[in-house]
């Protein structure tokens, strides 16, 4: 990690091969309080040692069921709450020695699933797009706001002066992704942004925001629990489970190929497009375990079917998986040595 | 501009949007019940301001002969009270007095009230908790008892008055504008607003006042009718308003005696208290929806 190139005309200070964001051992924990002190009784591990990277360039797509930490790992990468452990490397500029909050903000911005709670509704759509450029005194904060409502496909004659009520959600996700290009971000965090949209609706700002990426130069991280969609825009996939990262690897190879018993079964419960191969049963039982007291060693044991005695004791390595550098799955079963008795298989495979 | 390309979602007719305020007043003024209390409180807050130009007889002057005479008595339409003055004149002249006790304390409690509020509920943490515990002190006692207990304290008189109602309401104020503050707080478009770096004043300024002040007026509103039913009790108990300045309450109070010779007249000061506070709440009643945006 090291600083190879301090230019900062491009922008660019680290050089096309520094990562954009590096994120080292993140750690949230959300202390539970009750009882007549307000003492700390519990603690949810949100975010459990979260490491990743993005490239520049590329779109790391994160995927994983409800709460497994995936919106509480966006929030951090942007600030929004505080690290409990663990560091964030922005173009080689460590956040709190190298750069401050502030300047990661500039360089980060987000866009949530909620396109009318994310909205201000007694501001018009250009006082909300306006509002970032003007606190950062920007000489022509209306200006760019236009543009930007251009460049996202709303007319601003039309649109600028409305307020959000009036919007469809379509349009106000456009909104909301022109408010988070107004602070010429060089990485948009979409956690769950086409989401809440009709599939028609979902499919215009997809097209958008990849034709964004390519226009702007811009990096995503875009957060979301459809595997289709998460195909589609991404170029590496990250997945989560109960705050941790169990496979990470290149769309093709994840998709080819899923090394994690979890990440297996999340691909498992993907409705088919073939009526010849349908999905038959249910693959995954039961809710996730409470984060606050996370399973011992592997924490997907309890609702793994291949779980054996290692899996409850040993936590696993994130290990390369079929010689691919970039492909990497925590799981006993693809470490020869962890003593797992399928483990000997995979290997002399 | 490939964005652009895909019009499905735009094609809707071009039309002018009215403000934010332009629909609270389309809204209200479709619901009869508001429209009617405010013109009822808007007369009496005229009437009080021009009572001097409206050619009443003086409500200081006081006549032996004419005591408690019934209303329609010639020259006296609404009779006299227990010292022979013009009650027509004086519950007019009495409404200054009277609707001005009750509305600049919530005015002043308004603005304090927000204010603390605001901060408790956006900034949370400790400062939440000082002042709301503070605030929670307050409401350990009856909002009538406080306010007997601050007047008397201080001793008689207007400013006093003012100032011991006021602080009366400064905590639920408070309470309201705390809790209003804290929703609003967890809406994604604070955090939107936090994300490109805008101090906390700049966030409040710009994003919270705007969507709490609606909520904390409608409630303030629905205060003032408390605040004048206060304000006649403590000038009842003599710890307001002083004799022979005509006041509601203080009125009520000296005619209480005369109770049994001309209920009619006794009940006047009680109407009006009755009529102004009902109005004030119907009226707060009417803001509510026509603020409500969603329908």
């Amino acid at each position: 990690m090291s600083k190879t190139d301090t230019s900062t005309a491009s922008g660019d200070r680290g050089g096309p091969n520094q990562p954009l964001i590096i994120a080292r051992n993140l750690k949230k924990h959300f202390p539970v309080r009750s009882g007549l002190l307000n003492r700390k009784t519990a603690t949810v591990h949100a975010v459990d040692g979260v490491s990743f990277e993005v490239k520049k360039g590329e779109t790391l797509g994160i995927v994983g069921e409800s709460g497994c930490g995936k919106s509480t790992t966006a929030r951090l990468l942007i600030g929004l709450i505080e690290l409990d452990d663990g560091s964030i490397i922005f173009d080689g500029d460590a956040l709190g020695s190298d750069i401050r909050l502030k300047e990661l903000q500039r360089g980060v911005q987000m866009v949530f699933q909620d396109s009318y709670a994310s909205l201000n509704p007694r501001l018009t759509i250009l006082d909300s797009i306006a509002f970032g450029p003007k606190i950062h005194d920007h000489a022509d904060p209306t200006g760019i706001a236009r543009s930007l409502m251009r460049r996202v496909g709303l007319d601003p004659n039309r649109f600028a002066h409305r307020y959000p009520h009036e919007l469809s959600g379509g349009q106000r996700q456009r909104v909301n992704i022109a408010r988070a290009l107004a602070m010429s971000p060089r990485l948009v965090i979409l956690d769950e942004a086409v989401s809440a949209l009709d599939k028609s609706v979902e499919a215009q700002v997809l097209n958008l925001l990849s034709d964004l990426r390519d226009e702007l130069g811009l990096t995503y991280v875009f957060i979301s629990h459809d595997l289709n969609v998460v195909r589609y825009i991404s170029d590496r996939v990250l997945v989560m489970y109960l705050g941790e990262v169990v496979e990470v690897g290149p769309v093709e190879a994840i998709y080819r190929e899923q090394a994690h018993p979890y990440t297996a079964s999340l691909f498992a419960a993907m409705p088919s497009m073939d009526p010849d191969n349908r999905t038959e049963e249910p693959p995954l039982a039961g809710d996730p375990p409470n984060p606050i007291n996370p399973p011992s060693g592997c924490r997907f044991h309890t609702r793994c079917r291949f779980a054996e005695t290692v899996c409850s004791k040993t936590k696993p390595k994130l290990s390369i998986i079929a010689g691919d550098e970039e492909h990497l799955a925590a799981c006993h079963m693809r470490d020869a040595a962890s003593g797992h008795s399928m483990a000997l298989k995979e290997a002399a495979e | 501009m490939t964005a652009s390309a895909d019009t499905a979602d735009l094609a809707e007719p071009i039309m002018k949007t009215p403000g934010y305020w332009a629909g609270v007043f389309k809204r209200f003024s479709r619901d009869p019940v508001a429209v009617s209390c405010a013109i009822i409180v808007l007369l009496l807050i005229l009437a009080a301001i021009f009572a001097p130009y409206l050619g009443l007889n003086d409500p200081y002057k006081a006549s032996m002969i004419k005591r408690l005479k019934p209303i329609g008595y010639p020259g006296f339409p609404l009779g006299t009270d227990e010292q022979g003055r013009d009650m027509l004149a004086r519950l007019i002249y009495g409404g200054r007095l009277t609707l001005f006790v009750g509305l600049m304390p919530v005015v002043f409690a308004f603005f304090i009230g927000s204010t603390l509020g605001l901060f408790a509920g956006y900034l949370g943490g400790w400062v939440n908790t000082v002042i709301m515990r503070t605030v929670d002190v307050f409401f350990a006692f009856p909002s009538v008892l406080l306010a007997i207990a601050i007047s008397s304290a201080l001793g008689a008189g207007i400013i006093n008055s003012l100032v011991s109602l006021t602080i009366v309401f400064i905590p639920p104020i408070a309470r309201v504008a705390e809790s209003a503050t804290a929703s609003v707080r967890s809406l994604d478009y604070i955090d939107a607003a936090r994300a490109t770096g805008g101090g906390a004043l700049t966030i409040v300024r710009v994003h919270v006042i705007g969507n709490v002040l609606g909520p904390i007026f409608v409630y303030a509103t629905s205060l003032t009718s408390v605040c004048m039913i206060l304000a006649a009790g403590l000038s009842f108990l003599g710890i307001g308003v002083r004799p022979p300045e005509p006041e509601w309450g203080l009125m009520l109070n000296t005619l209480r005696t005369a109770i049994y010779v001309n209920p009619w007249i006794a009940a006047l000061p009680g109407l009006m208290i009755f009529i102004t506070s009902l109005c004030l709440n119907l009226l707060s009643d009417g803001l509510r929806s026509a603020m409500n945006v969603k329908d």
